[in-house]
């Protein structure tokens, strides 16, 4: 009996510790990345331009070209995924229409990232004609977040209780009237938790913006959205297998790798705290 | 009036959700579109061959089977690390951890979800890699091994997200019973609760090789990109993803190499979507999407 006891805590301590080796490995990746990036990180990087194709200088430029990527791409897929979201959980009737939309939205969140880059060079630069610019890769970006923005307004709007909606209606609100005023104001918080989630990943992916938009050295601001741009991501991997003296410039890369960092994990935690935050404080 | 009004809107959201499906059309059109000329020359049995070499003072051969094989040998080794990692974790993080812990687990594992794939590649390429390199006394650090371990670490908070809401769906009452018969909490996990989450486990484990699969920036970095077949993990590889990524750049637009290109997207494209349809088939007829 004792015997069984002591085996079984063996085995739960060795599930625990295969847990800790992932916690262990993706903290040691964070660590490494803080301290060796810190020492870069000063005003003059953040807010200078790149000299000597990035061996010296700031990254400014590289910052407001994610920045404008990730506000074209949100700007597009959040009103697109908040309509499609109200559609499904409130108009749409259990049927094969239904189920069509679904299988598109899953498909369309494991479509590889390089393949999203491959769609977007074919339609965005070359059959509209937009060339490498903002304007085709926040396009491209936008539709790679979608199924993230669909999914979790979703969850916020199933999260409304029936109650408020039959309330409503009994009422003689219309249907739109109760969903505008009655259902909206209580999803929107998850919505929006939802499209957080959306602009990290945004922010951090590299493959869509390598073919429709990302330039490879480019020190100035982009002027409108049909130019190239330099983005944070593309950045850091041009610097770290591209750069002619890429050992030399080891702590501009880790530099780079820190602001990506912190900008996508501000990004996550904010959209996990806020939505806890929902959670909690709305009790039906 | 409101009546009209009531429609009107309903249109307009019926054609916001049909987005999503026209979106899906479209990639499939235009990764077809571009890629088919190369289906009259040089033709499609050029595809099918071993060897890729898309730049040539000779001959250029548009052979995609080595980038196959490179794909697969990174995917295969990734899932035999993703696994146990994986779904052990989802058991802990389920039926394990309790308070706090669990309060500190579940939002690590989101923020690992979101760490970029350029930031892991780096880290890799840096650290990694020459430890590997050390550890087995190889050439080079850039093989598919390291490949494949990045890999596994970008794919298992999807493993674990999934199979702990699979695991989390199985009813209370199974628990309850078996540990009414005398079972301990690790025969119960085991032999009850884990046996009856498994459709879910499995479906997130093919949702996690999905993730692999398609990954670019990290094979890019650290596989060393050569294209060759081989089975040696202990090789240099070359991805179909990492391929598009670094050739695509270079090329001309329209030529054979850019069509070949287009090609292994969409070979990429069908297995991501053979995975997600089966994984997405198994979910909702479980019902633990």
């Amino acid at each position: 009996m004792r015997n069984k006891k002591v085996t079984e805590y063996f085995l739960i301590s060795l599930i625990r510790l295969v847990t800790y080796i992932v916690v262990a490995i993706v903290g040691y990746i964070i660590i490494d990345i803080f301290i060796k990036g810190l020492p870069t990180l000063s005003w003059e990087f953040i807010s200078g331009f790149p000299r000597r194709s990035g061996a010296e200088g700031g990254i400014l430029p590289a910052i407001v070209g994610t920045i404008c990527l990730v506000t074209g791409a949100i700007s597009v897929a959040l009103p697109l995924g908040m309509t499609s979201a109200i559609y499904l959980t409130e108009y749409a009737k259990q049927g094969r229409f239904k189920e069509i939309i679904g299988l598109a939205i899953s498909t369309l969140a494991g479509v590889p990232s390089i393949v999203f880059g491959l769609f977007g060079l074919g339609l965005f630069v070359l059959f509209f004609g937009f060339g490498a610019s903002i304007l085709s890769g926040s396009l491209t970006l936008a539709f790679m977040i979608l199924p993230t923005i669909i999914v979790s307004s979703e969850e916020a709007l199933r999260a409304v209780p029936v109650t408020l909606r039959e309330g409503s209606l009994a009422l003689g609100a219309s249907k739109w009237q109760t969903i505008a005023r009655n259902v909206l104001p209580y999803a929107l918080p998850g919505m929006f938790t939802g499209s957080i989630l959306g602009i990290g990943r945004a922010a951090g992916e590299t493959a869509p913006i390598l073919l429709t938009v990302a330039a490879f050295y480019l020190p100035k601001l982009p002027r409108s959205i049909f130019d190239q741009v330099m983005a944070l991501p593309y950045h850091l991997y041009v610097l770290a297998t591209q750069h002619p003296e890429a050992e030399k410039v080891l702590p501009m890369q880790y530099g780079t790798a820190l602001v990506l960092l912190l900008l996508v994990i501000l990004f996550n935690l904010s959209a996990i705290i806020l939505r806890n935050r929902f959670r909690k404080k709305i009790q039906w | 009036m409101t009546n009209w009004r009531e429609k009107f809107i309903e249109l307009l959201l019926i054609g916001a959700a049909s987005a999503s499906i026209l979106i899906v059309l479209l990639i499939f059109l235009f990764l077809a579109k571009e890629a088919f000329p190369f289906v009259l020359d040089p033709g499609i049995k050029e595809l099918l061959g071993s060897q890729w070499i898309p730049v040539s003072f000779k001959k250029e051969v548009f052979g995609i089977l080595p980038l196959i094989t490179g794909s697969l040998l990174v995917t295969a080794l990734a899932t035999i690390i993703m696994i146990p990692f994986g779904v052990l974790g989802a058991v802990y993080i389920a039926e394990i951890a309790i308070g706090r812990e669990r309060a500190f687990l579940k939002p690590f594992i989101e923020i690992m979800a979101g760490i970029p794939s350029v930031v892991i590649g780096f880290f890799g390429l840096i650290i990694l890699s020459p430890v590997l390199k050390k550890i087995f006394q190889l050439n080079t650090g850039l093989t598919a091994l390291s490949g494949a371990i990045l890999l596994a670490l970008m794919a298992i908070p999807t493993v674990i997200s999934i199979s702990e809401d699979a695991i989390r769906s199985v009813p209370k009452s199974y628990k309850e019973a078996s540990l009414a018969l005398g079972a301990s909490r690790l025969q119960t996990i085991f032999k009850v609760v884990v046996p009856a989450a498994l459709p879910g486990i499995i479906a997130a484990v093919m949702l996690g090789i999905g993730r692999v699969v398609g990954e670019t920036m990290v094979v890019l970095m650290v596989t060393g990109n050569a294209a060759k077949i081989t089975f040696n993990p202990f090789e240099s590889v070359r991805t179909m993803t990492a391929t598009i990524a670094a050739e695509m750049g270079e090329v001309a637009f329209g030529s054979d190499h850019y069509q070949a290109l287009f090609w292994v997207g969409i070979v990429l494209l069908s297995v991501t979507f053979g995975l997600n349809f089966i994984a997405q088939k198994v979910l909702t007829r479980y019902r633990m999407g």
